[in-house]
């Protein structure tokens, strides 16, 4: 019940910062509304459906990236992981409340990207955003995860692609390809992994 | 009480700390004392148990809550003291939260610009609401780093009040008159 509660106080936490602060998602709306017009007059008349999906999943990766690389920014610049690691609660609760926030980021800006994508390219299905919506669990349990390790270290801002992208390949090849329960899979596997692995992520060696 | 014994700290090839020796009794109060550079916060740091020492042994008291007030008064800026401390006191398992953060809002004169944004506040209010947020779970040891910054004489005199509390206490300045009378013990570093 406590670590409900808590997950839930952080996860509004974030959601109200950006609220008043309005900087993560206007600037994810803008790149990936960027990105897909840019794709849209870059790709060849007649192309298939699966390259103009691989486009999709490029964009939307790459916009995830962003919204990640601001995700730990008033913990950063405000010391609040001091704060927050004092608190007796428990540390993961702290990971799954940003990773809520992320989730909302991510689907807040791809309410926007697939309805542009749909009018872009050749029109949207239901298994492409089912597989959106799983993808967002993974992107936002790994993203989080290395976004917290990235904070401590001095490169930040190169460190959070070099350990990011490579673990959002399996993502796109799920994406691409549709494969629904490999994306479950995959959000299974690493969602577990980076809840038990935070602790020692936000704790100094 | 706090025991701390050959507390040493590197950051890559740099030595903050050598060979630190801290012991603070229960209701105990430790001045840290040094100029700047001299390893003050990391040593709070330590204490706080918010970074590890490179080598030394550490003892807190296993049930020791800890209050750590650093250079940042450890607010979110763009939520409001009531939403700040509200979200605190929810994760410190505060009972009766309301009543708690209202008193500690008037107690430090935040209760009429609770509902308005940190990130507007003078750095002195911050520095008041920081306070606030360290003394919400009524820790049992508090580690302050330079905890006069920024106060004004009213503000001065409430910390005052609350450095006269019983309970054990680490304080590092680099001005230490306003507490030297308090002082248990000193650490000059540097």
């Amino acid at each position: 019940m406590n670590y409900a509660a808590d997950t839930a106080a952080l996860a509004r936490k974030d959601l109200l910062l950006e609220l008043r602060a309005k900087e993560t998602l206007p600037a994810m709306l803008l790149f990936v509304l960027a990105t897909l017009t840019i794709f849209h007059f870059a790709l060849p008349r007649g192309t298939g459906d699966v390259a103009a999906r691989g486009l999709l999943w490029s964009a939307l990766v790459f916009t995830a990236l962003l919204g990640l690389t601001r995700a730990f920014v008033p913990e950063r610049e405000q010391g609040m992981f001091d704060a927050l690691v004092l608190a007796p609660c428990d540390r993961s609760a702290i990971w799954l409340g940003k990773s809520i926030a992320v989730i909302g980021f991510l689907a807040a800006a791809q309410v926007v990207a697939l309805p542009a994508f749909a009018i872009f390219f050749n029109g949207l299905d239901g298994r492409t955003v089912a597989a959106v919506a799983l993808a967002d669990v993974g992107i936002a349990a790994v993203g989080t995860l290395f976004g917290a390790m990235a904070v401590a270290g001095r490169a930040r801002e190169l460190l959070l692609p070099l350990l990011f992208l490579p673990m959002a390949v399996p993502i796109v090849v799920g994406g691409v390809g549709e494969y629904l329960w490999f994306l479950a899979l995959y959000d299974a596997i690493f969602a577990v992994l980076s809840w038990a692995a935070f602790e020692y992520v936000v704790a100094e060696a | 009480m706090i025991f701390a014994r050959r507390i040493s700290k590197r950051f890559g090839d740099r030595r903050v700390l050598r060979d630190v020796d801290v012991e603070v009794p229960d209701g105990g109060f430790l001045l840290v004392t040094g100029p700047n550079g001299s390893g003050k916060t990391t040593l709070l740091r330590i204490l706080a148990r918010l970074a590890a020492p490179t080598s030394g042994e550490l003892r807190l008291p296993e049930r020791a809550t800890i209050g750590y007030l650093g250079h940042d008064p450890l607010v979110y800026r763009e939520l409001t003291p009531l939403e700040n401390l509200t979200l605190f006191g929810r994760l410190y398992r505060i009972p009766e939260r309301a009543e708690h953060v209202g008193m500690l809002l008037e107690r430090f004169g935040l209760w009429e610009v609770r509902h308005e944004r940190v990130a507007t506040f003078s750095r002195g209010m911050q520095q008041r609401l920081g306070l606030c947020r360290v003394l919400l779970h009524d820790p049992s040891l508090l580690v302050l780093d330079e905890p006069y910054n920024a106060l004004d004489a009213q503000g001065g005199d409430l910390l005052d009040g609350i450095l006269s509390e019983r309970r054990t206490i680490v304080v590092a300045t680099h001005d230490p008159v306003r507490v030297e009378q308090r002082a248990t013990a000193r650490l000059a570093l540097g």
